[in-house]
């Protein structure tokens, strides 16, 4: 493992170690408004100053990246799970199936997401509480972004279904789901792994470009996204740096979560 | 003494032909110079304009073109709010309120040279009228049904029939630029002060100054001063900053509180806050009884001690004071302080009491349990605020809100849509509970607000198009309304508007929450300037402006 690696380990977990610890750094909550110090720069008391409501950022940034760091390998899971499902056993069972599946797959990648999310998030309940809006949110993230990695997966599974050792499975008799789970679902894993992987990334970012929108977590909660949006109309980088923050925690996570993948990938391979 | 005599060899070695020439070419130019010599104006619209037929104008960037370029018969001057005469040096209203009879200046004529008559006057009525225009400007002259007459008594006098009376007839006239029967040029011959020159789409508006403009000033210079007006085509407000602060745009209109306090921060010179404006920002709960609501949740929102409780427990200092860094202010009701004829002085904001809001929260049957109000029925006072998304100081608003609501035991969650589908839910399936969006006002006069407050009316928002008056109150704000639109006594109006305005505080179907100040930044290059709440706030005197040059 390389050194860079290694730092990008380090960075990830004390990320997510200090993120975890939020309620003891920052006791007040991400909520509490101080309103006789909006949009205060840093001072003792608050570190990364206040937002313009006057609630503390540092609070902020803290809960928004637990947020974002429990929410986002959860929706990598549920579309990892769901192009196992529609590109594993696509490629598995080929022929009239596998077109069927990957018609589908293509008319998901087809869809410009962005709006789609914005219309089922319009066509949502209105009178959702914060956290359900979170959830919410993560799960359509989750279940609309499965289509690459089915794609993937496809022809993986596909590729082994030729093989030697399903031929002789085959012939001991082994049919249907158990070949299905026993024989092919473990070779797959590797490319689930590193599925899984390349998605936490894409969905921290796809939240941000929704909080961006104003479409993604319900106010009081924060998020990167929301507190991405903060960057909106800043005329120059040194006016209040304080506010880059939530950017540069960004890069950093995306980037060690590259970093780790690449591992991954090669182990993989 | 050396140099004097050097200086007379100099000139005496010039032929006199020559000297006489430079002396007559430099005359010419200090001539041109004293005449004009005002300079170019430049700032941007934030849309295309959609069009530069003055009747046919809807959008702000073509309602701006038309001020610069088009000459009316009677002028609001934007400063006193007061009606002055224009092209018409006297006018009359008939006591119906169905006629107005202007007399208008003689020896005018338009941009391209073409005369100024009564006829064209009548032209441009027709014109307003043509059911077949569409005229959103000519919409407002339309108090009922029966075609439009006019009678031209002289070359410089006509009389405007109405089949009923008009509200404020006299007032609309500031909209209405006169356009030639007779030009070739058809509405690119203006008799306003400034003139179309050049036009790129998606760049430019090149306007100069009308070589034909009728005014002066008091020292009989010709108007306007200025050379030419630059306008650039300019969505992005970032840009249109950054372009101001390099000196590359001399104003900015209209500008939000953040940035101004950016700019402030730095130039403090170059920002303006002429005081609250017309534009006002308020919430209102869902009354419509065929709403996808529980029945629970519309009782709350019909009742008038809810309602009220909830107006009590927002803070709107805080509201001005945080989301609009103190440029805003407390809001009273339906019209804005600033609209200085129409205002009921009687009217005050709404204090701020939390403690008081609990109180009659109590005595319509609500109680706090553990930290959440909760009904007669025990049901928990939960709902929603949408607004549109993208906005970010009604977003803060509504966190603020959310907040102060916390605390008498309410829990509200803040839903940001899209535009569209926020239309959507307020205006056509009703499925929302609160809504929170602003009001620009453009008109002083509330008839502009008739499809607002009309129970019938599609603007009505909280329980629109009504077929007969759910609530008593409701009914008497439709009476007074329409008596005062047919009525052409101003104190008559006002009496009756002054009650609609008391109705709508005590009722509070819309909970008004701040007037937004209007703010804008100025070029200290810009002479003349006076920055005023009324659009356009910062050009509205442009005939007097001038630029100076850049050093």
């Amino acid at each position: 493992m390389s050194v860079f690696r290694k730092l990008a380990w380090v960075a990830l977990l004390l990320v997510v170690g200090v993120s975890m610890a939020a309620n003891w750094l920052a006791p007040a909550g991400y909520a509490k408004q101080y309103r006789t110090q909006p949009n205060a720069p840093p001072t003792r008391q608050h570190w990364l100053g206040t937002d313009e409501v006057g609630r503390d950022r540092f609070a902020r940034l803290l809960y928004g990246t637990r947020i974002s760091l429990l929410l986002a390998p959860a929706a990598a899971l549920i579309s990892t799970l769901m192009a196992a499902l529609v590109g594993g056993l696509a490629g598995y069972l080929g022929g009239g199936w596998a077109r069927i599946a990957m018609a589908v797959t293509d008319l998901f990648l087809s869809l410009p997401w962005l709006f789609l999310l914005i219309t089922v998030r319009a066509l949502m309940p209105l009178n959702v509480s914060p956290l359900a809006s979170v959830l919410v949110t993560f799960l359509m993230l989750g279940m609309l972004g499965w289509t690459s990695a089915a794609r993937v997966l496809c022809a993986t599974s596909a590729s082994l279904r030729g093989s030697g050792f399903l031929l002789q499975a085959r012939a001991s008799g082994i049919r249907g789901v158990r070949l299905f789970g026993v024989h092919v679902l473990p070779n797959l894993t590797p490319v689930l792994y590193a599925q899984f992987w390349i998605s936490i990334p894409v969905f921290i970012l796809s939240e941000a470009n929704l909080g961006i929108l104003g479409l993604g977590v319900a106010e009081p909660m924060p998020s990167w996204g929301s507190l991405l949006k903060e960057l909106e109309g800043l005329v120059s980088i040194g006016e209040e740096p304080w506010k880059f923050a939530p950017l540069i925690l960004l890069v950093l996570v995306v980037t060690s979560f590259q970093l780790v993948l690449s591992n991954r990938e090669e182990m993989a391979a | 003494m050396i140099g004097r005599p050097r200086k007379l060899d100099v000139m005496a070695q010039i032929p006199g032909k020559m000297v006489l020439a430079a002396t007559a070419c430099l005359f010419v130019l200090l001539g041109t110079a004293g005449a004009q010599g005002g300079g170019e104006l430049r700032f941007c619209l934030r849309t295309e304009p959609k069009t530069f037929d003055p009747l046919k104008v809807e959008d702000d960037a073509a309602v701006s073109i038309r001020y610069l370029t088009g000459g009316v018969l009677l002028r609001m001057n934007r400063q006193t709010q007061a009606l002055e005469p224009e092209l018409a040096h006297s006018w009359k209203v008939s006591k119906d309120g169905r006629q107005i009879t202007f007399k208008l200046r003689s020896g005018l004529s338009f941009s391209d040279g073409t005369p100024f008559l009564a006829e064209d006057v009548a032209y441009t009525v027709q014109q307003l009228m043509d059911p077949a225009l569409h005229s959103p400007t000519g919409d407002a002259f339309r108090s009922g049904p029966g075609t439009v007459a006019t009678k031209i008594i002289s070359s410089t006098q006509i009389a405007i029939t109405f089949p009923t009376p008009v509200a404020g007839l006299d007032r609309l006239f500031d909209q209405v630029p006169m356009m030639s029967a007779h030009s070739p040029k058809k509405e690119m011959a203006v008799l306003g002060p400034f003139m179309v020159a050049d036009y790129k789409p998606g760049a430019t508006v090149l306007l100069k100054r009308n070589p034909n403009y009728w005014k002066t000033d008091a020292q009989g210079r010709k108007l306007p001063y200025l050379d030419s007006i630059r306008l650039d085509i300019q969505p992005n407000r970032d840009v249109e900053m950054l372009r101001f602060r390099r000196g590359e745009l001399d104003l900015i209109n209209s500008l939000d509180s953040e940035y101004f306090d950016k700019l402030a921060s730095t130039s403090p010179q170059l920002v303006h806050d002429a005081g609250p404006s017309l534009d006002s920002e308020q919430m209102w709960f869902n009354q419509v009884s065929k709403a996808p609501i529980p029945a629970y949740k519309k009782n709350w929102f019909r009742s008038l001690g809810f309602r009220r409780a909830i107006s009590e427990a927002i803070n709107r200092d805080d509201l001005s004071r945080i989301v609009f860094r103190g440029h805003a202010q407390p809001a009273v009701g339906p019209i804005s302080p600033a609209n200085k004829f129409w205002f009921d002085s009687k009217l005050h904001a709404q204090a701020y009491s939390s403690d008081a809001a609990l109180k009659l929260l109590q005595t319509e049957g609500f109680r706090l349990e553990n930290g959440t109000l909760k009904d007669r029925e025990g049901n928990p006072v939960v709902f929603s605020i949408v607004t549109n998304s993208g906005n970010k100081y009604r977003e803060r608003m509504a966190v603020l809100i959310q907040e102060d609501l916390r605390k008498i035991g309410m829990q509200v969650n803040v839903v940001t849509l899209d535009f569209p589908s926020l239309i959507e839910r307020i205006a056509q399936n009703f499925d929302y509970e609160a809504a929170m969006l602003g009001l620009t006002n453009v008109d002083l006069d509330p008839n502009e607000q008739m499809n607002v407050w009309l129970s019938s009316a599609e603007n009505h928002q909280w329980n629109p198009q009504q077929k007969a008056p759910e609530t008593a109150w409701e009914a008497e704000i439709d009476r007074l309304m329409r008596a005062q639109a047919a009525s052409a006594d101003a104190k008559k109006r006002k009496e009756s508007f002054d009650t609609v305005q008391e109705i709508v505080v005590e009722q509070a179907p819309f909970i008004y929450l701040i007037n937004k100040n209007a703010l804008s930044a100025i070029s200290t290059a810009v002479q003349d300037a006076s920055p005023v709440i009324l659009h356009p706030q910062t050009f509205w005197n442009a005939e007097r402006l001038t630029v100076r040059a850049a050093k």
